[in-house]
């Protein structure tokens, strides 16, 4: 079935995504991306994760009560994205505004890969979805992501350390072994799509000026009119 | 009786199915053809022989509880989620209960099973590769009995005195006809009863296409409950003396 995330959208909206491991300060520099752009008077929408509200609960409470298999927390976690791109992402890309994603459909590959599910089928799976016009990846060796996220607070979270694999009791090397794994998956994924690749041990002001050099470069054919065409509509043929 | 299981695409790469001793069998058919039932009724015979048996059904898994009826109910579902949420349900279901019994030596009947998954995504309108290609996950069954009905035989199945009532009362929907049964979200009708009708058509053609791409034994289900019930405890025993 050919995979909609590998074909460039005909939508009039841009998307740009951002990926990386936990602590790389992707976020941060999507944050400061979109201050930019509203600040330039473009509309934008922002939309993060694993934060629809259809899954969400079960997401949580099959974390919590560790009911959880690769196989569920990868199909929970594309239901979540499913649910999100029919509502919040497709319809501002057709009205023409540009949606900032923190984290897209690479962060599956990465992860539930790690976690063991098959590379294929994952991919298969989010078949339906766009392609962004622009997937930045925030590159960070290990040491300066925990040492990023233990600035913030003094534990791990149980997911973010993968303590579900069984890798080892403490957190902190579980953290280290799996997301080293997830930082593997995530140099594959980077050639295979072609991503950006930013240097994220780089100081924020530094990282952010390349970041808006590419994304000023890529709004130049942007024109920001809505969508009036009735062609085809979400689902993959 | 032991036997090496297959998985039906990708497969669960960290689940070894070589020594499953247990039997799969599913029995699938529209809404409404008699599936559960005849379900009870095997399983006690089964049962009577010897047999372990556990039973799996469709949407009821520990993990999505309540979350599908809850999408349901709020009619917003997009033709991915709903094709996904089954998937999770499906596939909770396979790894908790499916799998474990196998291995413990169980003949597993599962009323309805990844096919009903893919006639109702494809009618309304999912790509049949993508469908197959994210339940690639599961198990091949050892049989796949398909109760077959037409559309004129389903009818007063589904469209009776009693079922009328109890789903008046009971789901309060007032329309005596079950919304996603119904195909209502796909609009093909102007009231319940046209919707029902155009939807299960739709079903009941994916079916009979999936049924010579499966290879499913195919039962007359328009005929009465015994002479149905007869054919599947043949088909069964065919399938156990196999092993």
């Amino acid at each position: 079935m050919p995979r909609n995330f590998e074909i460039d959208h005909s939508y009039p909206g841009r998307l740009i995504i951002v990926e990386g491991i936990d602590g790389s300060g992707k976020s941060t520099q999507l944050q400061l991306l979109q201050k930019w752009l509203v600040n330039s008077n473009y509309k934008v929408f922002f939309t993060e994760w694993n934060s629809s509200a259809l899954v969400n609960d079960t997401i949580k409470r099959g974390k919590r009560k560790n009911l959880l298999t690769p196989t569920t927390f990868s199909i929970l976690h594309a239901t979540d994205f499913a649910d999100r791109l029919v509502h919040l992402i497709i319809p501002p890309l057709k009205a023409g505004m540009i949606v900032l994603a923190d984290r897209y459909i690479y962060t599956a590959f990465a992860r539930d890969v790690v976690r063991g599910v098959n590379r294929e089928w994952v991919r298969n799976m989010y078949g339906f979805t766009v392609k962004p016009d622009i997937a930045f990846y925030f590159k960070v060796p290990i040491e300066v992501s925990l040492k990023r996220i233990l600035s913030g607070r003094t534990s791990l979270k149980f997911h973010e350390a993968g303590m579900d694999l069984g890798l080892s009791e403490d957190p902190h090397v579980s953290f280290k072994l799996f997301q080293s794994q997830i930082l593997e998956e995530y140099d594959k994924i980077t050639e295979e799509f072609g991503m950006t690749v930013i240097d994220a041990t780089l100081p924020i002001h530094d990282q952010q000026s390349q970041v808006r050099d590419i994304v000023k470069a890529k709004l130049k054919d942007y024109k920001p009119m809505p969508f009036l065409k009735k062609k085809e509509n979400v689902y993959v043929r | 009786m032991s036997d090496k299981k297959i998985f039906f695409g990708e497969g669960l790469p960290y689940v070894d199915v070589s020594d499953f001793k247990g039997k799969l069998i599913v029995i699938e058919g529209t809404d409404g053809v008699g599936r559960s039932t005849q379900m009870g009724l095997l399983k006690q015979w089964l049962e009577v022989q010897g047999y372990g048996v556990a039973t799996t059904g469709w949407t009821r898994s520990p993990l999505m509880g309540k979350a599908i009826d809850n999408a349901k109910s709020g009619h917003t579902l997009s033709l991915h989620t709903f094709s996904l949420l089954y998937a999770a349900d499906f596939a909770d279901r396979l790894e908790h209960e499916i799998i474990p019994a196998l291995k413990a030596g169980f003949i597993v009947l599962a009323d309805r099973y990844i096919y009903t998954a893919f006639a109702r995504s494809v009618v309304r309108g999912a790509d049949r590769d993508w469908i197959r290609e994210l339940f690639g996950f599961a198990l091949e069954p050892d049989a796949i009995f398909y109760m077959k009905i037409n559309i004129e035989n389903l009818i007063p199945r589904v469209i009776n005195t009693d079922t009328l009532m109890e789903r008046y009362w009971e789901d309060g929907s007032g329309a005596g006809l079950d919304y996603w049964e119904s195909g209502m979200d796909m609009k093909l009708g102007d009231d319940f009863y046209d919707s029902f009708v155009e939807y299960q058509k739709k079903i009941l053609e994916e079916f009979d296409f999936m049924a010579k791409e499966f290879k499913f034994k195919v039962l007359d289900a328009s005929k009465n409950f015994e002479e149905t019930n007869i054919k599947l405890k043949e088909g069964i025993t065919a399938i156990l003396k196999n092993a």
